[in-house]
Protein backbone atom coordinates (compact mmCIF):
# COMPACT_ATOMS: atom_id res chain seq x y z
CA UNK A 1 0.00 0.00 0.00
CA UNK A 2 2.61 2.50 1.04
CA UNK A 3 4.56 1.74 -2.66
CA UNK A 4 1.56 2.51 -4.44
CA UNK A 5 0.48 6.03 -2.60
CA UNK A 6 4.17 7.30 -2.70
CA UNK A 7 4.03 6.09 -6.48
CA UNK A 8 0.97 7.93 -6.89
CA UNK A 9 2.30 11.24 -4.87
CA UNK A 10 5.18 11.29 -7.39
CA UNK A 11 3.41 10.34 -10.38
CA UNK A 12 0.41 11.55 -10.09
CA UNK A 13 0.41 12.66 -14.57
CA UNK A 14 1.51 8.74 -14.96
CA UNK A 15 -1.35 7.24 -13.03
CA UNK A 16 -3.40 9.64 -14.90
CA UNK A 17 -1.82 8.64 -18.47
CA UNK A 18 -2.76 4.98 -17.50
CA UNK A 19 -6.23 6.05 -16.62
CA UNK A 20 -6.83 7.50 -20.10
CA UNK A 21 -5.28 5.04 -22.34
CA UNK A 22 -7.00 2.45 -20.85
CA UNK A 23 -9.32 2.02 -23.03
CA UNK A 24 -7.49 1.87 -25.83
CA UNK A 25 -5.14 -0.90 -23.60
CA UNK A 26 -8.25 -2.90 -23.67
CA UNK A 27 -9.81 -2.20 -26.82
CA UNK A 28 -6.45 -4.20 -28.08
CA UNK A 29 -7.67 -7.60 -26.49
CA UNK A 30 -7.91 -9.73 -29.68
CA UNK A 31 -10.67 -12.04 -29.15
CA UNK A 32 -10.65 -15.83 -29.71
CA UNK A 33 -12.80 -18.04 -31.80
CA UNK A 34 -13.31 -21.87 -30.40
CA UNK A 35 -13.83 -24.62 -32.43
CA UNK A 36 -14.34 -28.03 -30.22
CA UNK A 37 -15.04 -30.62 -32.14
CA UNK A 38 -15.85 -34.59 -31.32
CA UNK A 39 -14.45 -34.12 -27.73
CA UNK A 40 -15.15 -37.08 -25.16
CA UNK A 41 -14.31 -37.00 -21.88
CA UNK A 42 -14.48 -39.45 -18.94
CA UNK A 43 -13.40 -39.76 -15.42
CA UNK A 44 -12.71 -42.65 -13.14
CA UNK A 45 -14.61 -43.05 -10.30
CA UNK A 46 -14.44 -45.34 -7.09
CA UNK A 47 -14.70 -49.34 -8.58
CA UNK A 48 -12.58 -49.04 -11.53
CA UNK A 49 -15.50 -47.82 -13.50
CA UNK A 50 -15.75 -44.52 -15.34
CA UNK A 51 -18.17 -41.63 -15.65
CA UNK A 52 -18.57 -40.29 -19.11
CA UNK A 53 -18.85 -36.68 -18.58
CA UNK A 54 -18.54 -35.59 -22.48
CA UNK A 55 -19.85 -37.73 -25.42
CA UNK A 56 -18.94 -36.63 -29.34
CA UNK A 57 -19.34 -32.60 -28.29
CA UNK A 58 -19.32 -30.07 -30.80
CA UNK A 59 -18.99 -26.13 -30.18
CA UNK A 60 -18.58 -23.57 -32.61
CA UNK A 61 -17.75 -20.05 -30.76
CA UNK A 62 -17.13 -17.10 -32.80
CA UNK A 63 -14.39 -14.84 -31.90
CA UNK A 64 -15.78 -11.56 -29.76
CA UNK A 65 -19.32 -12.75 -29.17
CA UNK A 66 -21.11 -14.01 -25.73
CA UNK A 67 -22.34 -17.45 -25.76
CA UNK A 68 -23.29 -19.71 -22.78
CA UNK A 69 -23.81 -23.68 -22.01
CA UNK A 70 -26.65 -24.47 -20.50
CA UNK A 71 -27.31 -27.11 -18.88
CA UNK A 72 -28.45 -29.03 -16.36
CA UNK A 73 -26.11 -29.96 -13.03
CA UNK A 74 -23.67 -32.82 -13.96
CA UNK A 75 -24.04 -32.18 -17.30
CA UNK A 76 -20.23 -32.05 -17.80
CA UNK A 77 -20.70 -28.27 -18.05
CA UNK A 78 -17.35 -27.38 -16.05
CA UNK A 79 -15.43 -30.44 -17.45
CA UNK A 80 -15.82 -28.65 -20.65
CA UNK A 81 -14.41 -25.06 -19.36
CA UNK A 82 -11.66 -27.05 -17.71
CA UNK A 83 -10.32 -28.31 -20.91
CA UNK A 84 -11.22 -25.13 -22.84
CA UNK A 85 -8.92 -23.66 -19.89
CA UNK A 86 -6.49 -26.11 -21.02
CA UNK A 87 -6.66 -27.59 -16.89
CA UNK A 88 -8.07 -31.22 -18.03
CA UNK A 89 -6.99 -32.89 -21.35
CA UNK A 90 -10.16 -34.49 -23.42
CA UNK A 91 -9.72 -38.37 -24.13
CA UNK A 92 -10.53 -37.52 -28.05
CA UNK A 93 -11.41 -34.99 -30.65
CA UNK A 94 -9.82 -31.71 -30.80
CA UNK A 95 -9.99 -28.49 -29.20
CA UNK A 96 -8.69 -25.19 -31.22
CA UNK A 97 -8.30 -21.92 -29.78
CA UNK A 98 -7.64 -19.01 -32.42
CA UNK A 99 -7.56 -15.43 -33.56
CA UNK A 100 -9.53 -14.78 -36.58
CA UNK A 101 -6.55 -14.11 -38.62
CA UNK A 102 -5.89 -17.89 -38.33
CA UNK A 103 -2.53 -17.16 -35.51
CA UNK A 104 -2.72 -19.66 -32.30
CA UNK A 105 -2.28 -18.28 -28.80
CA UNK A 106 1.52 -19.42 -27.17
CA UNK A 107 -0.52 -21.47 -24.54
CA UNK A 108 -3.63 -21.89 -23.26
CA UNK A 109 -3.20 -19.49 -20.97
CA UNK A 110 -2.36 -17.11 -22.43
CA UNK A 111 -5.96 -16.94 -24.35
CA UNK A 112 -7.82 -17.32 -21.30
CA UNK A 113 -9.05 -15.64 -18.03
CA UNK A 114 -10.87 -18.23 -16.33
CA UNK A 115 -13.59 -17.28 -13.55
CA UNK A 116 -14.61 -19.81 -10.91
CA UNK A 117 -17.74 -20.33 -9.63
CA UNK A 118 -16.74 -19.59 -6.30
CA UNK A 119 -14.69 -16.39 -5.98
CA UNK A 120 -11.28 -17.98 -4.44
CA UNK A 121 -9.99 -14.76 -3.30
CA UNK A 122 -6.96 -14.87 -0.61
CA UNK A 123 -8.15 -14.34 2.11
CA UNK A 124 -4.22 -12.60 3.11
CA UNK A 125 -4.20 -10.28 0.55
CA UNK A 126 -6.79 -7.27 0.18
CA UNK A 127 -8.75 -6.71 -2.48
CA UNK A 128 -6.68 -4.95 -4.53
CA UNK A 129 -4.34 -7.23 -4.51
CA UNK A 130 -6.22 -10.20 -4.96
CA UNK A 131 -7.50 -7.81 -8.37
CA UNK A 132 -3.50 -7.86 -8.71
CA UNK A 133 -2.12 -11.59 -8.09
CA UNK A 134 -2.86 -12.76 -11.39
CA UNK A 135 -0.90 -10.12 -13.35
CA UNK A 136 1.95 -10.37 -10.65
CA UNK A 137 1.88 -14.71 -11.17
CA UNK A 138 2.32 -13.71 -14.94
CA UNK A 139 5.48 -11.08 -14.22
CA UNK A 140 4.03 -7.67 -13.87
CA UNK A 141 5.62 -6.15 -10.94
CA UNK A 142 2.84 -5.47 -7.66
CA UNK A 143 3.44 -1.63 -7.80
CA UNK A 144 2.79 -1.61 -11.87
CA UNK A 145 0.19 -4.04 -11.51
CA UNK A 146 -1.53 -2.06 -8.63
CA UNK A 147 -1.65 1.11 -10.77
CA UNK A 148 -2.82 -0.63 -13.78
CA UNK A 149 -5.68 -2.25 -11.60
CA UNK A 150 -6.37 0.89 -9.01
CA UNK A 151 -8.26 2.86 -11.56
CA UNK A 152 -10.74 0.11 -12.72
CA UNK A 153 -11.90 -0.37 -8.79
CA UNK A 154 -14.33 2.78 -10.11
CA UNK A 155 -15.63 1.74 -12.52
CA UNK A 156 -16.42 -1.76 -11.05
CA UNK A 157 -18.36 -0.07 -8.33
CA UNK A 158 -15.11 -0.99 -5.83
CA UNK A 159 -13.90 2.44 -4.80
CA UNK A 160 -12.53 3.53 -1.69
CA UNK A 161 -12.49 -0.82 -1.01
CA UNK A 162 -9.62 -1.56 -2.38
CA UNK A 163 -7.89 -1.86 1.54
CA UNK A 164 -10.31 -4.11 2.63
CA UNK A 165 -10.00 -7.80 2.75
CA UNK A 166 -12.54 -10.36 1.01
CA UNK A 167 -14.60 -11.00 4.37
CA UNK A 168 -14.85 -7.56 4.66
CA UNK A 169 -17.11 -7.56 1.11
CA UNK A 170 -20.16 -8.35 0.07
CA UNK A 171 -20.69 -11.46 -2.24
CA UNK A 172 -21.19 -9.31 -5.38
CA UNK A 173 -18.36 -7.28 -4.60
CA UNK A 174 -15.97 -10.21 -4.22
CA UNK A 175 -17.14 -11.27 -7.15
CA UNK A 176 -16.11 -8.48 -8.57
CA UNK A 177 -13.05 -8.77 -7.37
CA UNK A 178 -12.88 -11.99 -8.51
CA UNK A 179 -13.59 -11.06 -12.13
CA UNK A 180 -11.12 -8.09 -12.50
CA UNK A 181 -8.71 -10.67 -11.30
CA UNK A 182 -9.34 -12.50 -14.63
CA UNK A 183 -9.79 -9.34 -16.55
CA UNK A 184 -6.41 -7.51 -16.04
CA UNK A 185 -5.20 -10.38 -17.29
CA UNK A 186 -6.43 -9.24 -20.76
CA UNK A 187 -7.18 -12.25 -22.66
CA UNK A 188 -8.84 -13.36 -25.47
CA UNK A 189 -11.49 -15.38 -23.97
CA UNK A 190 -13.14 -15.35 -21.02
CA UNK A 191 -14.12 -18.71 -19.42
CA UNK A 192 -16.78 -18.19 -16.52
CA UNK A 193 -17.89 -20.98 -14.35
CA UNK A 194 -21.37 -20.23 -12.68
CA UNK A 195 -20.06 -17.26 -11.47
CA UNK A 196 -23.04 -15.71 -10.07
CA UNK A 197 -24.54 -19.45 -8.48
CA UNK A 198 -23.66 -18.27 -4.66
CA UNK A 199 -25.20 -14.52 -5.09
CA UNK A 200 -28.86 -13.68 -4.40
CA UNK A 201 -31.12 -12.48 -6.91
CA UNK A 202 -31.14 -9.29 -6.58
CA UNK A 203 -26.83 -8.36 -6.56
CA UNK A 204 -26.86 -11.22 -9.37
CA UNK A 205 -29.50 -8.68 -11.40
CA UNK A 206 -27.16 -6.07 -10.79
CA UNK A 207 -24.18 -8.46 -11.70
CA UNK A 208 -25.74 -9.38 -15.27
CA UNK A 209 -25.99 -5.58 -16.04
CA UNK A 210 -22.58 -4.96 -14.76
CA UNK A 211 -21.39 -8.17 -16.69
CA UNK A 212 -23.03 -6.81 -20.36
CA UNK A 213 -21.00 -3.73 -19.59
CA UNK A 214 -17.69 -5.04 -18.77
CA UNK A 215 -18.01 -7.86 -21.71
CA UNK A 216 -18.58 -5.16 -24.18
CA UNK A 217 -15.84 -2.85 -23.39
CA UNK A 218 -13.35 -5.72 -23.33
CA UNK A 219 -14.42 -7.27 -26.54
CA UNK A 220 -13.45 -10.76 -25.60
CA UNK A 221 -14.73 -13.51 -26.44
CA UNK A 222 -17.17 -14.88 -23.19
CA UNK A 223 -18.23 -18.34 -22.81
CA UNK A 224 -20.45 -18.39 -19.68
CA UNK A 225 -21.55 -22.01 -17.99
CA UNK A 226 -24.96 -21.22 -15.96
CA UNK A 227 -28.07 -23.53 -15.43
CA UNK A 228 -30.06 -20.53 -15.22
CA UNK A 229 -32.01 -20.08 -18.03
CA UNK A 230 -32.74 -16.41 -18.12
CA UNK A 231 -29.50 -15.65 -17.24
CA UNK A 232 -27.87 -17.42 -20.62
CA UNK A 233 -30.46 -15.42 -22.22
CA UNK A 234 -30.41 -12.33 -20.88
CA UNK A 235 -26.14 -11.98 -21.77
CA UNK A 236 -25.63 -14.00 -24.67
CA UNK A 237 -25.53 -13.83 -28.32
CA UNK A 238 -26.06 -17.64 -28.56
CA UNK A 239 -27.33 -20.32 -26.18
CA UNK A 240 -25.92 -24.21 -26.49
CA UNK A 241 -28.04 -26.31 -24.41
CA UNK A 242 -26.08 -29.83 -23.03
CA UNK A 243 -27.82 -32.95 -22.37
CA UNK A 244 -27.55 -34.47 -19.32
CA UNK A 245 -24.39 -36.77 -18.44
CA UNK A 246 -22.59 -37.90 -20.93
CA UNK A 247 -23.03 -34.03 -22.01
CA UNK A 248 -23.48 -33.29 -25.65
CA UNK A 249 -24.61 -30.39 -27.62
CA UNK A 250 -28.50 -30.38 -28.62
CA UNK A 251 -29.21 -27.46 -30.09
CA UNK A 252 -27.66 -24.17 -30.07
CA UNK A 253 -29.69 -20.98 -30.44
CA UNK A 254 -28.81 -17.68 -31.66
CA UNK A 255 -30.36 -14.84 -29.60
CA UNK A 256 -31.27 -11.94 -31.11
CA UNK A 257 -31.85 -9.44 -29.06
CA UNK A 258 -31.54 -5.88 -29.06
CA UNK A 259 -28.02 -3.99 -27.62
CA UNK A 260 -27.85 -2.93 -25.32
CA UNK A 261 -29.33 -5.27 -23.19
CA UNK A 262 -30.38 -4.53 -19.85
CA UNK A 263 -32.55 -5.60 -16.92
CA UNK A 264 -35.42 -4.50 -19.12
CA UNK A 265 -34.68 -6.61 -22.20
CA UNK A 266 -36.27 -9.08 -19.60
CA UNK A 267 -39.19 -7.27 -20.41
CA UNK A 268 -39.08 -7.80 -24.00
CA UNK A 269 -41.75 -10.36 -25.66
CA UNK A 270 -39.19 -12.14 -27.54
CA UNK A 271 -37.56 -12.71 -24.02
CA UNK A 272 -40.37 -14.93 -23.15
CA UNK A 273 -40.06 -16.70 -26.41
CA UNK A 274 -36.83 -17.69 -26.48
CA UNK A 275 -37.19 -18.99 -22.82
CA UNK A 276 -40.00 -20.61 -23.88
CA UNK A 277 -38.00 -22.69 -26.24
CA UNK A 278 -35.25 -23.13 -24.23
CA UNK A 279 -37.29 -24.64 -21.56
CA UNK A 280 -39.19 -27.07 -23.80
CA UNK A 281 -35.63 -28.48 -25.25
CA UNK A 282 -34.04 -28.81 -21.94
CA UNK A 283 -37.50 -30.94 -20.68
CA UNK A 284 -37.23 -32.62 -24.20
CA UNK A 285 -34.03 -33.88 -23.91
CA UNK A 286 -34.07 -34.47 -19.70
CA UNK A 287 -32.82 -31.94 -18.82
CA UNK A 288 -35.53 -30.64 -16.96
CA UNK A 289 -37.37 -32.89 -14.91
CA UNK A 290 -40.56 -31.73 -13.50
CA UNK A 291 -41.92 -34.01 -10.84
CA UNK A 292 -44.50 -32.48 -8.41
CA UNK A 293 -42.32 -29.31 -6.45
CA UNK A 294 -39.10 -30.14 -7.73
CA UNK A 295 -38.59 -28.65 -10.99
CA UNK A 296 -34.73 -27.52 -11.84
CA UNK B 1 -2.99 -3.77 14.22
CA UNK B 2 -4.28 -5.27 17.46
CA UNK B 3 -2.14 -6.63 20.02
CA UNK B 4 -3.97 -4.56 22.13
CA UNK B 5 -6.88 -5.77 21.53
CA UNK B 6 -4.73 -9.13 22.27
CA UNK B 7 -4.39 -7.51 26.07
CA UNK B 8 -7.43 -6.38 26.55
CA UNK B 9 -9.71 -10.06 25.06
CA UNK B 10 -6.51 -11.46 27.32
CA UNK B 11 -8.22 -9.82 30.40
CA UNK B 12 -11.15 -10.02 30.00
CA UNK B 13 -10.95 -14.16 29.50
CA UNK B 14 -8.71 -13.99 32.17
CA UNK B 15 -10.64 -12.86 34.80
CA UNK B 16 -12.96 -15.74 35.78
CA UNK B 17 -10.10 -18.33 36.19
CA UNK B 18 -8.18 -15.85 38.27
CA UNK B 19 -11.04 -16.00 40.67
CA UNK B 20 -11.39 -19.29 40.39
CA UNK B 21 -7.88 -19.68 41.10
CA UNK B 22 -7.75 -17.28 43.77
CA UNK B 23 -10.82 -18.86 45.53
CA UNK B 24 -8.69 -22.57 45.48
CA UNK B 25 -5.70 -21.20 46.97
CA UNK B 26 -7.74 -19.58 49.86
CA UNK B 27 -9.41 -22.63 51.06
CA UNK B 28 -6.01 -24.25 50.61
CA UNK B 29 -4.60 -21.74 52.76
CA UNK B 30 -6.93 -22.36 55.21
CA UNK B 31 -6.99 -25.55 55.23
CA UNK B 32 -3.23 -25.65 56.12
CA UNK B 33 -3.50 -23.46 58.94
CA UNK B 34 -6.55 -24.59 60.20
CA UNK B 35 -6.40 -28.68 59.20
CA UNK B 36 -2.39 -29.59 58.70
CA UNK B 37 -0.95 -27.37 61.19
CA UNK B 38 -2.62 -29.24 63.83
CA UNK B 39 -0.87 -32.68 62.72
CA UNK B 40 3.14 -32.84 62.78
CA UNK B 41 4.54 -32.52 60.05
CA UNK B 42 1.27 -32.27 58.04
CA UNK B 43 1.99 -28.78 56.43
CA UNK B 44 5.53 -29.87 55.79
CA UNK B 45 3.67 -32.64 53.27
CA UNK B 46 1.20 -29.80 51.71
CA UNK B 47 2.71 -26.63 52.20
CA UNK B 48 0.49 -23.32 52.36
CA UNK B 49 0.18 -21.55 49.22
CA UNK B 50 2.19 -18.65 50.82
CA UNK B 51 5.20 -21.39 52.11
CA UNK B 52 5.28 -21.65 48.31
CA UNK B 53 5.78 -18.18 48.19
CA UNK B 54 8.10 -17.78 50.46
CA UNK B 55 10.02 -20.29 49.09
CA UNK B 56 10.21 -18.75 45.57
CA UNK B 57 11.63 -16.02 47.25
CA UNK B 58 14.23 -17.50 49.18
CA UNK B 59 15.15 -20.10 46.16
CA UNK B 60 15.33 -16.98 43.74
CA UNK B 61 18.72 -17.76 42.66
CA UNK B 62 18.65 -21.77 42.20
CA UNK B 63 15.70 -21.16 40.65
CA UNK B 64 16.93 -18.58 38.13
CA UNK B 65 19.94 -20.43 37.30
CA UNK B 66 17.94 -23.58 36.47
CA UNK B 67 14.93 -22.22 35.39
CA UNK B 68 17.16 -20.44 32.35
CA UNK B 69 18.85 -24.29 31.56
CA UNK B 70 15.55 -25.25 31.35
CA UNK B 71 14.40 -22.45 28.88
CA UNK B 72 17.51 -22.99 27.02
CA UNK B 73 16.53 -26.79 25.96
CA UNK B 74 13.15 -25.96 25.53
CA UNK B 75 13.54 -23.64 22.89
CA UNK B 76 16.22 -25.24 21.21
CA UNK B 77 14.45 -28.08 21.55
CA UNK B 78 11.35 -26.36 19.82
CA UNK B 79 13.05 -24.68 17.32
CA UNK B 80 14.35 -28.14 16.27
CA UNK B 81 11.02 -30.05 16.32
CA UNK B 82 9.84 -26.68 14.10
CA UNK B 83 12.55 -27.05 11.35
CA UNK B 84 12.20 -31.13 11.13
CA UNK B 85 8.37 -30.79 11.65
CA UNK B 86 7.61 -28.51 9.36
CA UNK B 87 10.41 -30.77 6.82
CA UNK B 88 8.46 -33.80 7.19
CA UNK B 89 5.29 -32.19 6.48
CA UNK B 90 6.72 -30.88 3.06
CA UNK B 91 8.27 -34.57 2.28
CA UNK B 92 4.68 -36.16 2.83
CA UNK B 93 3.23 -33.40 1.01
CA UNK B 94 4.83 -33.99 -1.67
CA UNK B 95 3.17 -37.32 -2.87
CA UNK B 96 0.22 -39.85 -2.07
CA UNK B 97 3.13 -42.51 -1.68
CA UNK B 98 5.25 -40.52 0.26
CA UNK B 99 2.36 -39.75 2.56
CA UNK B 100 1.15 -43.06 2.91
CA UNK B 101 4.84 -44.09 3.64
CA UNK B 102 5.80 -42.02 6.32
CA UNK B 103 2.97 -40.91 7.96
CA UNK B 104 1.33 -43.74 9.70
CA UNK B 105 5.03 -44.49 11.07
CA UNK B 106 4.83 -41.31 12.56
CA UNK B 107 2.09 -41.78 14.01
CA UNK B 108 3.40 -45.48 15.68
CA UNK B 109 6.36 -43.67 16.93
CA UNK B 110 3.99 -41.81 19.33
CA UNK B 111 3.26 -44.84 20.97
CA UNK B 112 6.99 -45.23 22.05
CA UNK B 113 6.78 -44.25 25.63
CA UNK B 114 8.80 -41.23 26.36
CA UNK B 115 9.20 -42.67 29.72
CA UNK B 116 11.18 -45.63 28.19
CA UNK B 117 12.86 -43.21 25.60
CA UNK B 118 14.45 -40.87 28.05
CA UNK B 119 16.85 -42.64 29.68
CA UNK B 120 18.09 -44.36 26.63
CA UNK B 121 18.42 -41.10 25.26
CA UNK B 122 21.12 -40.24 28.45
CA UNK B 123 22.62 -43.46 27.75
CA UNK B 124 23.44 -42.97 24.07
CA UNK B 125 23.96 -38.96 24.40
CA UNK B 126 25.48 -38.79 28.03
CA UNK B 127 24.16 -36.41 30.49
CA UNK B 128 24.30 -33.01 28.90
CA UNK B 129 22.13 -30.43 26.71
CA UNK B 130 21.37 -32.98 23.83
CA UNK B 131 19.14 -35.61 25.56
CA UNK B 132 17.15 -33.36 26.72
CA UNK B 133 16.75 -31.13 23.44
CA UNK B 134 15.61 -34.83 21.72
CA UNK B 135 13.18 -35.12 24.28
CA UNK B 136 11.56 -31.61 23.40
CA UNK B 137 12.10 -32.47 20.04
CA UNK B 138 9.80 -35.97 20.24
CA UNK B 139 7.47 -34.17 22.14
CA UNK B 140 6.91 -30.96 19.64
CA UNK B 141 7.19 -32.86 16.90
CA UNK B 142 4.31 -34.71 16.00
CA UNK B 143 1.22 -31.98 16.31
CA UNK B 144 3.74 -29.46 14.22
CA UNK B 145 4.02 -32.59 11.34
CA UNK B 146 0.22 -33.59 11.72
CA UNK B 147 -0.99 -29.80 11.43
CA UNK B 148 1.84 -28.41 8.78
CA UNK B 149 0.33 -31.94 6.58
CA UNK B 150 -3.59 -30.84 7.35
CA UNK B 151 -2.54 -27.39 6.35
CA UNK B 152 -1.33 -28.33 2.94
CA UNK B 153 -4.10 -30.55 2.30
CA UNK B 154 -6.73 -27.65 3.18
CA UNK B 155 -5.79 -26.01 -0.49
CA UNK B 156 -9.06 -25.65 -2.02
CA UNK B 157 -8.02 -27.18 -5.61
CA UNK B 158 -10.46 -24.95 -7.43
CA UNK B 159 -8.07 -22.27 -6.41
CA UNK B 160 -4.88 -24.25 -7.64
CA UNK B 161 -6.42 -24.48 -10.91
CA UNK B 162 -7.62 -21.11 -11.35
CA UNK B 163 -3.61 -20.28 -10.42
CA UNK B 164 -2.61 -22.89 -13.31
CA UNK B 165 -4.96 -20.59 -15.33
CA UNK B 166 -2.17 -17.67 -14.31
CA UNK B 167 0.34 -19.55 -15.68
CA UNK B 168 1.42 -20.49 -12.22
CA UNK B 169 3.84 -23.37 -11.36
CA UNK B 170 3.92 -25.36 -8.48
CA UNK B 171 6.53 -23.15 -6.45
CA UNK B 172 4.50 -20.29 -7.56
CA UNK B 173 1.51 -22.47 -6.09
CA UNK B 174 3.10 -23.81 -3.18
CA UNK B 175 4.45 -19.56 -2.10
CA UNK B 176 1.01 -17.39 -3.29
CA UNK B 177 -1.55 -20.27 -2.25
CA UNK B 178 -0.66 -23.34 -0.09
CA UNK B 179 1.88 -22.08 2.31
CA UNK B 180 -0.28 -19.15 3.22
CA UNK B 181 -3.34 -20.66 3.78
CA UNK B 182 -1.29 -23.79 6.16
CA UNK B 183 0.16 -21.24 8.55
CA UNK B 184 -3.12 -20.85 10.32
CA UNK B 185 -3.28 -24.71 10.50
CA UNK B 186 0.67 -25.08 11.55
CA UNK B 187 0.37 -22.43 14.63
CA UNK B 188 -2.60 -24.52 15.68
CA UNK B 189 0.44 -27.48 15.88
CA UNK B 190 3.15 -25.38 17.24
CA UNK B 191 0.31 -24.17 20.10
CA UNK B 192 -0.51 -27.69 21.03
CA UNK B 193 3.52 -28.55 21.00
CA UNK B 194 4.16 -25.06 22.77
CA UNK B 195 2.12 -26.57 25.45
CA UNK B 196 4.02 -29.86 25.88
CA UNK B 197 7.90 -28.40 25.62
CA UNK B 198 8.87 -27.11 29.11
CA UNK B 199 6.90 -30.61 30.20
CA UNK B 200 9.55 -32.47 27.66
CA UNK B 201 12.79 -30.84 29.03
CA UNK B 202 11.68 -31.28 32.67
CA UNK B 203 10.83 -34.73 31.75
CA UNK B 204 14.35 -34.89 29.96
CA UNK B 205 16.55 -33.72 33.09
CA UNK B 206 14.45 -36.01 35.59
CA UNK B 207 16.19 -38.63 34.00
CA UNK B 208 19.55 -37.00 34.60
CA UNK B 209 21.24 -33.88 34.41
CA UNK B 210 23.57 -31.37 36.13
CA UNK B 211 21.09 -27.96 35.84
CA UNK B 212 17.65 -27.57 34.90
CA UNK B 213 14.22 -27.77 37.00
CA UNK B 214 13.66 -31.23 36.49
CA UNK B 215 17.11 -32.63 38.62
CA UNK B 216 16.14 -29.47 40.64
CA UNK B 217 12.58 -30.64 41.72
CA UNK B 218 14.17 -33.84 41.85
CA UNK B 219 16.66 -33.33 44.28
CA UNK B 220 14.15 -31.22 46.44
CA UNK B 221 12.04 -34.08 46.29
CA UNK B 222 14.33 -36.43 47.52
CA UNK B 223 14.87 -33.53 50.61
CA UNK B 224 11.46 -33.41 51.23
CA UNK B 225 11.34 -29.91 50.76
CA UNK B 226 7.92 -30.27 48.85
CA UNK B 227 7.09 -26.18 49.20
CA UNK B 228 10.13 -25.97 46.78
CA UNK B 229 8.80 -28.57 44.62
CA UNK B 230 5.62 -26.64 44.29
CA UNK B 231 7.81 -23.67 43.83
CA UNK B 232 9.18 -25.39 41.11
CA UNK B 233 5.78 -26.55 39.78
CA UNK B 234 4.80 -22.80 39.61
CA UNK B 235 7.84 -21.38 37.59
CA UNK B 236 6.62 -24.55 35.08
CA UNK B 237 3.33 -23.92 34.84
CA UNK B 238 4.08 -20.51 34.25
CA UNK B 239 6.75 -20.54 31.30
CA UNK B 240 4.38 -22.90 29.56
CA UNK B 241 2.07 -20.24 29.74
CA UNK B 242 4.14 -17.34 28.78
CA UNK B 243 5.54 -19.53 25.83
CA UNK B 244 1.64 -20.20 24.73
CA UNK B 245 0.89 -16.38 25.16
CA UNK B 246 4.50 -15.84 22.89
CA UNK B 247 3.01 -17.83 20.09
CA UNK B 248 -0.10 -16.45 20.06
CA UNK B 249 1.29 -13.06 20.18
CA UNK B 250 3.65 -14.10 17.03
CA UNK B 251 0.47 -15.90 15.31
CA UNK B 252 -1.24 -12.82 15.33
CA UNK B 253 1.86 -10.69 14.10
CA UNK B 254 2.19 -13.11 11.16
CA UNK B 255 -1.14 -14.23 10.09
CA UNK B 256 -3.48 -11.21 11.46
CA UNK B 257 -5.40 -11.88 7.95
CA UNK B 258 -7.00 -15.54 9.89
CA UNK B 259 -7.98 -13.08 12.91
CA UNK B 260 -9.84 -10.02 10.74
CA UNK B 261 -13.45 -10.11 11.71
CA UNK B 262 -13.45 -12.34 14.62
CA UNK B 263 -11.87 -9.75 16.93
CA UNK B 264 -15.75 -8.58 17.20
CA UNK B 265 -17.34 -11.84 17.78
CA UNK B 266 -17.42 -13.63 21.47
CA UNK B 267 -15.72 -16.38 20.34
CA UNK B 268 -14.67 -18.18 23.04
CA UNK B 269 -10.93 -19.25 22.47
CA UNK B 270 -9.20 -19.35 26.16
CA UNK B 271 -6.42 -16.67 26.52
CA UNK B 272 -6.24 -15.61 22.88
Amino acid sequence: MLTLQSAGDLLPQALFLFGSNRMDTISKIVPIEVHVQNVSKSFPVEGGRSVQALQNLDLDVQAGSFVSILGPSGSGKSTLLGILAGLDKQDSGAVSLRTPDGSLPSSSHAAIGYMPQHDLLLPWRNALDNATVGLEVAGTARAVARARVLPLFREFGLEGFSASYPNELSGGMRQRVSFLRSAVLERGLMLLDEPFGALDALTRASMHEWLLAAAQRMGSTFILVTHDVEEAILLSDKVYILSPRPGTVVAGVDIDLPAPRSLATLEDERFAVYRRSLLDTLRATGGLVVTGARAR
Amino acid sequence: MNVFNVGRGAARNLLPPAVTLAIILLGWEAYSRLVLDAIPGGSRLLPAPTAVIASLVTNANDLAVNTWQTVVETVIGLALALVVGFGFALVIDLSPLMRRAIYPLLVVSQTIPLLALAPLLVLWFGFGILPKILVVGLVCFFPIVVAGVDGFRSTDPELIRLFRTFGAGRWTIFRQVRLPGALPFLFSGIRIAVTYCVIGAVWGEYVGAQYGLGIFMQSKQHAFDVATVFACVVVISALSVALFLLTSLIERVVIPWHFRGRDRSTDSNLLV
